[in-house]
């Protein structure tokens, strides 16, 4: 159902939106319309302005962990960022998408990420447009490559209808993995969550997710 | 107690009305003799710690013993934490009010002895006041009460908080009889509006306007609506709503009752975390007997109101407080924070409006009802009315929890109050808001407390945590601790807070060791605004406070531990060395019997030396040596 929502809200074009409740908005300083409920992303999407994301996927509700697709939203001389991915539109208020807080943000967690999926091409890629080439952070497993956005948790209960992915433990020992790290066979192998990862990490991590079938999906692709 | 029992025997009875609960009390006060003896034992947590069960026994089992030779036997009573736990265990004995400390078992019998049967006073038991050397007989002329204001701690340490009747008989449950007979949901609401009262939990929002808003959201989506008590204090240090919920729990049920009826909730919950045991049994304890006496439950006070609630135990997670992680965990949930564009008011537990609010803030209410908002924005400064509960900690003579009128300034807490440094040294910072707030100097010591005040300061009021520090503390370990706390308690969905406060913590470690440098300094401001500005929840966005404030205020003990590999305050160790001065000591052979290492060497009576290179830095030499001979430098 979201995910028909999100393909939805994607084909309309800004012509369509007069028929529905239309808010306008600035964003960097330009007239914006916006359907009730959408998010400043989807907005920003529609009017083709870049908003670098991560953790968001339209087919499943957005958490805001990632972190990468902040935003300033000032009133005055008041300000402060906000997740575009999930702030909902409202009447009248002004975003900006490139301020040097948002770009502070942006890249601290760039280079955070560097450092967290230093084998992610996807990552450095990313990192790459945005300037930042090198990271001020630790590097602690060289092969890494998620960045444990959720993804594939959200898509396995949300769209597939089961849970056989979780986001395990907290703070820095957080983990994605099998339920209770134990190889599940709730698993129907549908591949849902190896499509939305955004770093390829899932490749890998699906099999402990599965146990050992005997022929890992790895192999298969 | 034993002279309630008259009370007691005609059972549980339900109270229909205000005129019931009115005879009721009068009742129970006429079976109470002001006059007879008393023996109040604190059993508060820090009394607990220190023999304060002990002392209660004793004095039990001499009562219990015959051959007592005064006219009436004293009743016994323990009561919740009294405030001044370093000097515990506290006896009081009533009517004269006589406050014995430090009281052992063994001071027992010459109590009872001498006090009771005799009226005399010991005055070995007395408080003795460091600044003037005085004795001080009662509990209201010793400083550190003296120059409180107990408003919402008002009946800790004179009931006993297992007792319903002791807390009825202390005014409980009047401010409920009040509003659920004379007043309208909307006139509660109005009144708490009044009063100015923000709430206590840490971001001192509005609790008049937070009902208001619920109403509204009422209006839209309809009930049902839930009030919800946030008991999770885990806060380093604090201790305030420990002792709130441990030594009156009736104050907070009949808070959050109070509520509930200004909502129209019938539901509610008191979320309190497990590692409060005490606080726990005394709410369940309370919560039944307020439904035996129908104050809880089905038609309160027969007037047609029901309302219940029901305890959920916090696993002890401190991001569990936040108000989003708080709801998932009741909901059975991992407790992990949303993001908040949408209000809690509007959308909480189970996405229905909903109203949470701190311990404190909750006992809040029954005074406010009683008395009128208009009496209670009285108390206090403008923005920020009322009183507030610290836990006054760290480097202070009277350790401790207080409660006094928002706005006083810092000083008179810790100094006045707190008895200043031990030593007499001022105090050289106090952090306060516990680990999310912020490290103020000296300097500012006139900064008045109260919300908007501390928040200028770079600090904040947050739960009420007071840690004071002197010269013998470092900033960057201090800052470095609650980073190394944050980092552990982070729930790590969100990026800048997984890995930012790792980061911070790695380069404060760095200071700590010599290693860093004037970039790191540059880094630890421009990453502690990247996760102010990008954490989802305000455990991150909260979290570089200590780290900021310490460099704003203390920049050149940073600049120490960087340019001159020094720290100032001695607790580095891989900047400090321990050395004996040969003229100071005089081979007392203290130290080298107690090194752990063994790296002490010298001759009996002849100056002794330690080898740098076996010393671990454990500090035992020093704490060993009567003549002061032992130095960090
Ligand atoms: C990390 C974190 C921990 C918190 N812990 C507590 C807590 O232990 N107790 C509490 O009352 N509020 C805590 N809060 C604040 C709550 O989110 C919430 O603001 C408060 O309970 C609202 O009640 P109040 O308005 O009466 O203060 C915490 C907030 C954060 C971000
Ligand atoms: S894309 Fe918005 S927080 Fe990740």
């Amino acid at each position: 159902m979201r995910y028909l929502q999100g393909i939805l809200q994607i084909r309309c074009c800004p012509d369509h939106i007069r028929e529905i409740a239309v808010i306008e908005f600035k964003i960097n300083d330009k007239e914006v319309k916006a359907r009730e409920g959408w998010t400043i992303l989807e907005t920003a999407k529609e009017y083709g302005i870049d908003i670098p994301t991560l953790c968001h996927h339209p087919a499943v509700a957005p958490t805001g962990s990632c972190r990468l697709c902040m935003v300033e939203l000032r009133e005055g001389d008041w300000s402060k960022l906000v997740a575009s991915c999930i702030y909902p539109v409202k009447k009248g208020i002004t975003i900006y998408t490139e301020t040097p807080k948002v770009h502070n943000v942006r890249r601290w967690i760039l280079e955070m990420l560097l450092a967290s999926c230093p084998a992610s091409e996807e990552i450095r890629e990313l990192a790459q447009k945005h300037g930042v080439i090198s990271t001020r952070f630790s590097v602690h497993d060289p092969n890494q490559k998620c960045l444990i956005c959720g993804l594939c948790q959200r898509v396995c209960e949300e769209v597939v209808g089961l849970s056989a992915i979780a986001v395990l433990d907290r703070g820095v020992h957080k983990k994605v993995g099998a339920p209770f790290l134990r190889p599940t066979d709730i698993c129907v192998g549908c591949g849902s969550c190896v499509t939305i990862c955004p770093t390829d990490a899932m490749q890998e991590i699906f099999d402990t997710v599965r146990g050992k079938p005997e022929l890992p999906l790895s192999q298969l692709a | 107690m034993h002279n309630q029992s008259s009370a007691l025997q005609q059972g549980p009875c339900r109270l229909e009305s205000l005129d019931d609960l009115n005879k009721f009390r009068e009742q129970l006060e006429r079976n109470i003799d002001p006059d007879h003896p008393e023996i109040v034992v604190c059993h508060g947590t820090g009394c607990l710690a220190s023999g304060g069960e002990a002392v209660s026994n004793a004095i039990q089992a001499t009562l219990d013993a015959s051959g007592i030779k005064a006219k009436v036997i004293p009743g016994i009573k323990t009561t919740g934490c009294q405030g001044f736990c370093s000097r515990g265990p506290l006896v009081l004995i009533r009517p004269q009010g006589i406050f014995y400390q430090r009281v052992k078992p063994k001071d027992v019998g010459e109590i009872i002895e001498k006090t009771i049967v005799q009226g005399e006073i010991i005055n070995r038991l007395l408080y003795k006041d460091p600044q003037t050397g005085e004795k001080i007989i009662h509990e209201e002329e010793i400083p550190f009460y003296k120059y409180q204001d107990r408003k919402v701690l008002h009946n800790i340490g004179k009931i006993d908080p297992t007792n319903l009747y002791d807390s009825i008989m202390a005014g409980g449950y009047q401010a409920l009889a009040k509003a659920l007979t004379t007043m309208t949901p909307e006139q509660v609401v109005q009144e708490v509006e009044l009063s100015g009262l923000r709430g206590r939990g840490g971001a001192g929002f509005p609790a008049g306007r937070k009902w208001r808003s619920a109403l509204l959201a009422i209006e839209k989506k309809g009930r049902p609506v839930y009030v919800v008590v946030n008991g999770d204090e885990g806060d380093p240090g604090a201790f305030m709503d420990r002792t709130i919920m441990e030594g009156d729990p009736h104050a907070v049920l009949e808070g959050l009752i109070l509520g509930a009826y200004a909502l129209g909730a019938t539901e509610g919950f008191l979320y309190v975390r497990a590692e409060y045991p005490l606080a726990i049994k005394h709410l369940g304890i309370a919560m039944e007997q307020a439904r035996a006496h129908g104050l809880l439950g089905k038609n309160i006070l027969n007037s047609g109101f029901s309302f219940d609630v029901r305890i959920n135990r916090g696993a002890g997670a401190f991001v569990c407080g936040e108000s989003t992680a708080l709801f998932t965990s009741i909901e059975g949930k991992p407790g992990n924070p949303k993001p908040k564009y949408v209000r809690s008011v509007e959308e909480g537990l189970w996405g229905r409006p909903t109203v949470l609010n701190n311990v404190e803030t909750w006992a809040n209410i029954p005074l406010i009802i009683d008395k009128g908002g208009d009496w209670y924005k009285k108390i206090g400064v403008s923005h920020s009315t009322g009183t507030k509960v610290f836990s006054l900690v760290g480097k202070v003579n009277n350790v401790g929890l207080v409660e006094v009128p928002m706005g006083l300034p810092l000083s008179d807490i810790v100094e006045k109050i707190g008895g200043g440094v031990p030593g007499g040294a001022p105090f050289k910072a106090v952090q306060t808001g516990g680990p999310s707030g912020g490290c103020i100097p000296y300097s500012l010591k006139d900064t008045a407390v109260d919300f908007d005040s501390l928040t200028e300061a770079g600090s904040m009021m947050g739960s009420g945590a007071m840690i004071v520090m002197d010269d013998t503390d470092c900033v960057v370990d201090l800052a470095r601790y609650f980073l190394r706390f944050l980092e552990e308690e982070s729930c790590g969905k969100c990026m800048p807070c997984r890995f930012g406060l790792s980061r911070m913590r790695e380069i404060l470690d760095g200071f700590s060791e010599g290693r860093g440098t004037q970039a790191d300094i540059d880094d630890l401001i421009s990453l502690s605004k990247a996760i102010q500005d990008g954490a989802l929840c305000a455990l991150g966005s909260s979290a570089p406070n200590p780290v900021l404030t310490t460099i704003r205020y203390f920049k050149e003990e940073y600049l120490a531990h960087l340019e001159d590999q020094n720290c100032p305050a001695g607790v580095c160790k891989a900047l400090i060395t321990f050395q004996i001065d040969p003229e100071a000591c005089n081979g007392c052979t203290s130290c080298a019997r107690k090194c752990p290492v063994g790296c002490i060497s010298g001759g009996k009576k002849e100056p002794h030396t330690i080898s740098a290179d076996e010393c671990i830095k454990c500090g035992i030499c020093k704490e060993s040596c009567k003549f002061d001979a032992v130095r960090i430098i």
